[in-house]
C-alpha cells in the first residue's frame, strides 16, 4: 500500500515537474517590459537653454498630452526618429519634451540646429539618473503622458507604426 | 595642545570612515544583485555600460538619502520589474521557485530514507 502511494506520488511529481518545464520552455526568454499604466516619476531637472530648475510635480498640466523623448546627439537611432518627432511637433494636441541624456551641450545644440528642434522644452539629464527614474534603458526612448500617467512607452527609435499609435490615442 | 588637535582629527576621520565604507559595501552588495538590462549576463556591478553607470549612481544616491536595501530594490522593481534582481524576492510569482528545490530535496530524502529502512 505504502509502495503504491509512493509510486503514485512519484509519478505525480514527475508530471508536475514536466508541466513546469513545458510551460517555462514555451515562454519567450526575450525581456519585454510591461506596458502598464504608471504614474510619472517625481524628479527635478534643469532646462537645456535657460538652465532653470523645474519640478515634475508642477511641470505637466493635467489635460494635456506630452511626449517625453530621451535623446542624445551621439545616438544614431535618435537621428533616425528625428523626422517623425518633427512631424509630431505639428500636432497641436501634443507637447514634445526632450530629455537630453548624457550629452555635450555644444554637440546637442549643433544637432538641433542641423536637424531642427521638435521640442517645446528640453530638460537635462547629465548623469543619466533622470532616465533611470523614468525606467528607461538608454536612448532613444519615448513616453506618452496624459494626466500624469505614462500611457505608452517606446523603447528604441520611433517608427511609422509608433507614430500612428500616438496619433490614434491623442485624436 | 597641537598633539591633542592632531588626535582629535584622527578620531574624527576614523569615526566617519566606517560609515562611508559601509555605504560602499552596501552599494556593491546591491549592484551585484542587479541585472544589467542592456548587457548580456552581467551584473550592474560588473558592467561599464551607460545604463549600469547611471544605475550605480542612482543606488549610491538612494543610500545617501537613507533608503534601505529593500527599499532600493522595491524602487527598482517598480521601474523595471522583478527581472532586474538576480536574487528574486519572495512573492506570489516566485514561491514555486523558492519551494520547488526544497520539495524535491525532501522527496529525494524520503526515497533514500525508505530504501535504507528496507535494507535494514
Amino acid at each position: 500500500m505504502i509502495n503504491k502511494t509512493f509510486s503514485f506520488l512519484f509519478v505525480i511529481s514527475l508530471v508536475f515537474i514536466f508541466f513546469i518545464f513545458y510551460k517555462g520552455l514555451n515562454k519567450s526568454s526575450l525581456y519585454e517590459p510591461k506596458n502598464e499604466i504608471k504614474n510619472i516619476p517625481k524628479f527635478s531637472a534643469l532646462t537645456f537653454f535657460e538652465k532653470k530648475k523645474i519640478n515634475s510635480e508642477n511641470f505637466f498640466e493635467q489635460n494635456e498630452y506630452y511626449l517625453i523623448n530621451i535623446w542624445a546627439s551621439w545616438c544614431l537611432p535618435c537621428r533616425e526618429e528625428h523626422p517623425l518627432l518633427l512631424r509630431l511637433r505639428d500636432n497641436d494636441k501634443l507637447k514634445l519634451i526632450g530629455l537630453n541624456y548624457k550629452d555635450n551641450f555644444e554637440s546637442a545644440k549643433k544637432f538641433l540646429n542641423k536637424l531642427g528642434n521638435p521640442y517645446e522644452k528640453i530638460l537635462l539629464d547629465e548623469d543619466g539618473t533622470k532616465a533611470i527614474e523614468w525606467g528607461a534603458f538608454g536612448v532613444p526612448e519615448t513616453f506618452l503622458i496624459y494626466q500624469n500617467k505614462i500611457v505608452l512607452k517606446f523603447i528604441g527609435p520611433l517608427n511609422e507604426k509608433s507614430f500612428d499609435k500616438i496619433e490614434k490615442i491623442i485624436k | 595642545m597641537k598633539i591633542l588637535k592632531f588626535f582629535l582629527i584622527i578620531i574624527i576621520v576614523f569615526y566617519f570612515t566606517p560609515s562611508n565604507a559601509n555605504d560602499y559595501e552596501l552599494e556593491n552588495k546591491i549592484t551585484k544583485n542587479l541585472r544589467c538590462l542592456v548587457c548580456q549576463g552581467q551584473s550592474v556591478y560588473d558592467s561599464d555600460s551607460e545604463f549600469a553607470i547611471s544605475l550605480k549612481l542612482v543606488v549610491s544616491n538612494k543610500i545617501k538619502e537613507g533608503l534601505s536595501e529593500d527599499q532600493i530594490y522595491n524602487f527598482l522593481i517598480e521601474k523595471y520589474g522583478d527581472w532586474i534582481l538576480y536574487d528574486p524576492q519572495f512573492n506570489k510569482y516566485t514561491y514555486l521557485l523558492w519551494f520547488l528545490p526544497l520539495l524535491i530535496f525532501l522527496f529525494g530524502g524520503t526515497i533514500i530514507f525508505k530504501k535504507l529502512i528496507r535494507l535494514k
